[in-house]
């Protein structure tokens, strides 16, 4: 059995994020679109924790930290128009909130 | 080294099959359940990769703090008319497109073998274990050299909840 490499982590990080931007793309209901985002999040932080550790270098966590602060935000202001929005169009599909939309 | 082997596909199995549950459920909440199993698969890989901190980090902020975050959302919004309806929108041939350019990316790295991945693997793989614990040293670097990256992120967490409040709020 081979031994793990930093080449296995960056595939799984590269199916992972393959995932997410699957998700992102077809799916209609804005909660999963949401949640696929964090997923894309997830794998950008698996390279960075990744090449961190093959470095001893302190930065890629330092970054992954912030890019966790940053998943946080998103959640909390993306959550927060989801109610607005469902608040104002009974909906949560993507493709049914086409008001710019001519 | 065994050991090691099996655990990355072990927690890999979780990431990637929760990962695929999260984006094919129809029911939201079964999805936000597969997605805390994958986010515990990641957090299983930072232990792996020995970021214990950022570990605890994934477990307490992103299933204990992200993902209640995301299933009030979900109680406090009607999703089961949504459920009924067409789950996938029609943009199908654009997330084609994505996969296949990055399975070509993939395939061309594989395809390359490990030239193209000198950049990824230490000359020094064995060194010495460092003397400070992780959480010490993150804290040093962060507070030292990313001060001022760190005041910044404090001001965008400022920013998201007053957001967040206005959004959410009937009337403010």
């Amino acid at each position: 059995m081979h031994p793990i490499t930093t080449v296995h982590y960056l595939a799984l990080s590269a199916a992972l994020l393959l995932i997410g931007t699957v998700g992102v793309l077809t799916r209609r209901n804005i909660v999963v679109i949401l949640m696929s985002i964090e997923l894309i999040l997830n794998a950008v932080n698996i390279n960075l924790i990744v090449f961190s550790r093959i470095w001893h270098n302190m930065d890629g966590q330092i970054f992954a930290i912030f890019v966790i602060t940053d998943a946080v935000a998103e959640a909390a202001v993306g959550l927060g128009i989801l109610i607005a929005l469902f608040r104002n169009k009974e909906t949560v599909l993507a493709d049914e909130i086409d008001l710019l939309k001519w | 080294m065994l050991i090691d082997t099996v655990l990355f596909y072990m927690f890999a199995a979780l990431v990637l099959g929760g990962g695929v549950l999260t984006i094919t459920r129809r029911n939201a909440v079964h999805s936000a359940i597969s997605l805390i199993v994958s986010l515990l698969g990641v957090a299983g890989l930072y232990l792996l990769q020995q970021a214990e901190f950022l570990f605890a980090v994934q477990i307490v902020l992103y299933v204990g703090g992200i993902m209640v975050l995301f299933l009030f959302v979900i109680m406090l919004v009607n999703l089961d008319l949504a459920a009924k309806e067409r789950q996938f929108n029609k943009q199908w041939l654009v997330a084609l497109a994505a996969v296949a350019a990055v399975a070509a990316e993939i395939g061309y790295f594989i395809y390359r073998g490990k030239d193209a991945f000198h950049i990824a693997e230490p000359a020094t793989m064995a060194l010495a274990p460092p003397a400070l614990g992780n959480t010490e040293m993150l804290a040093d670097t962060l507070f030292s050299e990313y001060l001022l990256p760190f005041e910044i992120a404090s001001i965008l967490l400022l920013v998201a909840v007053v957001g967040a409040v206005v959004m959410a709020k009937k009337r403010i």
